[in-house]
C-alpha cells in the first residue's frame, strides 16, 4: 500500500470495529486499516500485543497513523510502538484526536497520498489548542 | 539466600497481594477511574506467577526485564505499560550497575513518569514511587518505607487529580484514594515483607 496506513485503537471492540467501518464506507479501499479492542481477556480495555498485530495488519512503508479512544489506549500504543523494530518503530505515530472523527480524517488525508506527518496533523487540527 | 530465590519470594508475595486486594482496588477505581484496576493488576500478576520459572530463570536484570515485559503484554489497562516500564528499567538500570539498587529504582521511577507524561502529586501511582524511592536511597528500615508507602498513598485521598481517568472528574476526585498509588503500596508491601 502506497498510502499512511491507519489504525484504530478502543477499549470496545465494538467501537473500534464500528470506526473501521465508517472509515471504509466514507473514504473506500484507498488506505490500509485496522483496527483493535478489548483487553487480553476479552473485556473492556486495550491489549499491547493486539496493537502490535493491528499495526501488523495495516503496515504501510509510509508509516501508521493510530487514533486512539483513552488513556490506557494512548499508553498501551505508545508501549506498542517502542517494542516494534527500530526502523518500523520510526513510522509510527499516535494522534492526539478524537478517535472516530480523527479515524476518518486521517484516513481522508492518507488516501490522498499525504506523508505520515500531513496525515497526524490533519487529524490533530480535530483537537483543541 | 540468591537474587533468583529473593525474586521469587518477592514476586509471589506481590501476586497474592494484588490477588487478596483486586475488589478493593476494584472498588477504588470505580469510585474515580474505569473500575477495572484490581481485575488488570490480578491478570498482569497471575501471568507472572504461571510463568514464573521462565521468567526468572536469567539473572536479576534481565528476569526483571522478562517480569516487565509480562506486564506490559497481560495487563490490559495503561497499568501494564506503567509497572512493565518500573520493572523492565529497574533491569536496565541493574544491568548497568549491578550494585545500585537504589539508584536503579529512582531511575525507573523516572521512567514511570515518562512513561505516563506525570509527576508527583497529580494523584497518581507517582505519589507513592517517589517517596519510597526517596526513602530507600536514604536506607530508611524496610519498616519505615512499607510505613512511607502506606502513608504516601493514604495522603492521595485529599489531592485533586490532574493526571488519568480520575482527572475527567476534577474537584469529585477528591476524596477518594487513587488506586494506583494504593496498589504501589501493596507492592512495596509485598516486596519488603518477602526480603527482609
Amino acid at each position: 500500500m502506497s498510502n499512511v496506513g491507519i489504525v484504530i485503537v478502543s477499549h470496545s471492540p465494538l467501537v473500534a470495529e464500528g470506526a473501521a467501518d465508517m472509515v471504509r464506507q466514507m473514504v473506500g479501499d484507498e488506505v490500509s486499516l485496522a483496527w483493535c479492542g478489548g483487553n487480553p481477556d476479552g473485556g473492556l480495555g486495550t491489549s499491547v500485543p493486539a496493537i502490535m498485530e493491528a499495526i501488523d495488519r495495516a503496515w504501510s512503508d509510509k508509516g501508521v497513523a493510530i487514533l486512539v479512544d483513552l488513556g490506557g489506549a494512548e499508553t498501551n500504543s505508545e508501549m506498542a510502538i517502542e517494542m516494534l523494530p527500530p526502523d518500523r518503530a520510526a513510522k509510527v505515530v499516535v494522534c492526539n484526536a478524537p478517535v472516530i472523527e480523527g479515524a476518518v480524517m486521517a484516513a481522508t488525508e492518507a488516501s490522498s497520498g499525504a506523508s505520515l506527518a500531513k496525515v497526524r496533523a490533519t487529524a490533530e487540527e480535530l483537537s483543541p489548542a | 539466600m540468591t537474587d533468583q530465590a529473593q525474586l521469587r519470594g518477592a514476586l509471589a508475595a506481590v501476586a497474592a497481594s494484588i490477588a487478596a486486594h483486586a475488589e478493593e482496588l476494584t472498588a477504588l477505581d470505580s469510585a474515580i477511574g474505569d473500575g477495572d484496576h484490581g481485575a488488570n493488576m490480578k491478570r498482569g500478576f497471575d501471568a507472572v506467577s504461571a510463568d514464573l520459572d521462565a521468567l526468572i530463570r536469567h539473572p536479576l536484570p534481565e528476569a526483571l526485564k522478562a517480569v516487565g515485559m509480562k506486564l506490559v503484554m497481560t495487563v490490559g489497562g495503561a497499568s501494564g505499560p506503567l509497572y512493565g516500564t518500573l520493572f523492565i528499567s529497574l533491569g536496565k538500570e541493574l544491568a548497568m550497575a549491578p550494585d545500585d539498587y537504589a539508584g536503579a529504582l529512582a531511575r525507573a521511577v523516572d521512567a514511570v513518569a515518562a512513561r505516563g507524561k506525570s509527576t508527583r502529586g497529580q494523584k497518581t501511582m507517582l505519589d507513592v514511587l517517589y517517596p519510597v524511592a526517596d526513602a530507600f536511597g536514604a536506607r530508611r528500615p524496610a519498616s519505615e518505607i512499607v510505613a512511607v508507602a502506606h502513608d504516601a498513598a493514604a495522603a492521595t485521598r485529599d489531592v485533586l487529580a490532574t493526571r488519568g481517568r480520575a482527572s475527567f472528574l476534577g474537584e469529585r476526585s477528591i476524596g477518594h484514594v487513587d488506586p494506583g498509588a494504593r496498589s504501589s503500596a501493596l507492592i512495596v508491601e509485598a516486596v519488603a515483607g518477602a526480603l527482609s
